[in-house]
């Protein structure tokens, strides 16, 4: 369940479907996202400030936890061997990390009307890949940087043959997860749909952000007891954070 | 699926052995066939794709599983790029399954996955940042160094949303192959792993052969 959603809250705002962000957050902020509407999903990329180089890492978050869903518990790994997030609150259970981006060619496929800036203005039809380059070139960021991006509230499911199926429904409205920074990261993220997203037209669905504070994980945190690998990659943050 | 090939290895243009721990980057134009032959068994071989003629265009682990629809490659599969564009296609497998999900052991995983006092072994991204840093000509930085295909490697996702690492289906003889659908680099790393089953313990070399 969600503990950490609004009531200590430092700023709230509402991205609203189809749109993107950048936000510097640092070590100890919590970073809390909640669907209004079914289906939302929110395509999530993480970089280290100080060493843009060093990137959200899904194969290494993957592997390590053994797990291809992402829920309360886990953590966000850097190829560095390092913690950027966990996830400490998630009414969801399943967060997908397999389902890459909305590409242009999407649109054609499924038949969504490319809608332009001059026929809707801020509701016009942008892709999760476009989103993510224009958030990552106001850091120099550009097309060798994007990294396979997590999408928040959205489960993709393998059956045992290995054949992937995205869940309808899965977000409910309300439904909430909250993010731990555990270092000082750059986070960019966008509203755009799930690309498996079977809605008959491109659906605008927003999220709601609140910011607050978390106290320092302790030992008998669960993200640092779910797995021995993620009391080493706390181990990793310590280190870093002693200035190594 | 299990799809064997017709291609003789005395026809092969060219024909490299590549030693465990070891790296390989070249070129495959488009039309040739890349076979990756495991030669002792239960080897992992941890590779990228990039368009020759434009490396920010490269294989991309997600959209190659989102647009197959499934989360192994084997015969048949279309390895994607990040642009949606068909870099290569899977045209004869004898092991049945690879692994795309996992990514590359690299000294800094390791620290996380088995202890911090192991981040001096022999890695695949550490292997890859030799074959950059001696090969300038091919514009690759850290950058580049994404997320890659393991082949010859068993990790099944399980229904619950699980992912374990099983012990090799390959063995010796065992090989992929495939055609280039555009001019590719291609960038190996023949995974030096000494804490895991993905190799048996033991890392072993594998070949590369090319024909027009």
């Amino acid at each position: 369940m969600s503990t950490h959603s609004g009531d200590d809250a430092r700023y709230t705002t509402y991205l609203p479907g189809g749109h993107h962000w950048s936000l510097r957050l640092r070590r100890g902020t919590t970073l809390t996202l909640t669907a209004r509407e079914a289906d939302t999903n929110v395509g999530l990329l993480c970089y280290n400030p100080e060493n843009l180089l060093e990137r959200l890492n899904l194969p290494d978050t993957l592997k390590a936890q053994h797990t291809f869903k992402l829920t309360r518990g886990h953590c966000l790994y850097s190829d560095m061997g390092r913690i950027f997030a966990s996830i400490v609150a998630d009414d969801l259970g399943w967060h997908d990390s397999v389902g890459g981006n909305l590409m242009p060619h999407h649109l054609l496929a499924k038949g969504w009307q490319s809608v332009s800036y001059q026929q809707a203005h801020n509701a016009w039809t942008r892709t999760g890949y476009d989103s993510f380059l224009v958030e990552l070139a106001k850091y120099g960021l550009g097309r060798r940087d994007m990294a396979a991006n997590l999408n928040l509230f959205s489960r993709v499911e393998s059956d045992a043959q290995g054949r992937l199926r995205y869940v309808p429904g899965h977000c409910q409205p309300g439904a909430s997860v909250t993010l731990r920074l555990e270092m000082d990261t750059l986070v960019i993220l966008h509203t755009c749909p799930h690309p498996l997203d079977p809605s008959p037209d491109y659906p605008h669905r927003g999220v709601e952000i609140a910011l607050g504070t978390a106290p320092a994980p302790t030992e008998d945190d669960i993200c640092y007891r779910s797995r021995p690998e993620n009391a080493r990659g706390f181990a990793n943050n310590r280190l870093y954070h002693l200035g190594l | 699926m299990i799809i064997e090939s017709n291609q003789r290895p005395e026809n092969a243009v060219s024909r490299t052995t590549v030693e465990a721990g070891d790296h390989y980057i070249g070129i495959v134009r488009a039309g040739q066939t890349l076979r990756l032959l495991d030669l002792e068994g239960n080897q992992a071989a941890d590779t990228l794709f990039f368009n020759a003629h434009d490396t920010a265009e490269r294989y991309s682990a997600m959209d190659t599983l989102r647009e197959q629809g499934e989360v192994y490659l084997s015969a048949g599969s279309k390895l994607r790029s990040n642009e949606g564009r068909v870099l290569l296609t899977i045209t004869a497998d004898t092991c049945g399954r690879h692994d795309t999900l996992g990514g590359a052991c690299a000294s800094e995983s390791n620290t996380v996955r088995y202890d911090l006092e192991k981040r001096h072994m022999h890695s695949c991204r550490d292997n890859w940042m030799q074959a950059i840093a001696d090969h300038p000509e091919y514009g690759l930085t850290k950058r580049d160094i994404t997320h890659n295909i393991n082949f010859f490697m068993n990790v099944p996702v399980t229904e619950e949303g699980g992912l374990t690492f099983e012990d090799g289906i390959s063995a010796p003889g065992k090989y992929v192959e495939m055609v280039a659908e555009m001019d590719v680099v291609v960038l190996i790393s023949n995974c030096p792993q000494l804490n895991n089953p993905c190799n048996g313990y033991d890392p072993t070399p594998i070949e590369l052969l090319i024909w027009d």
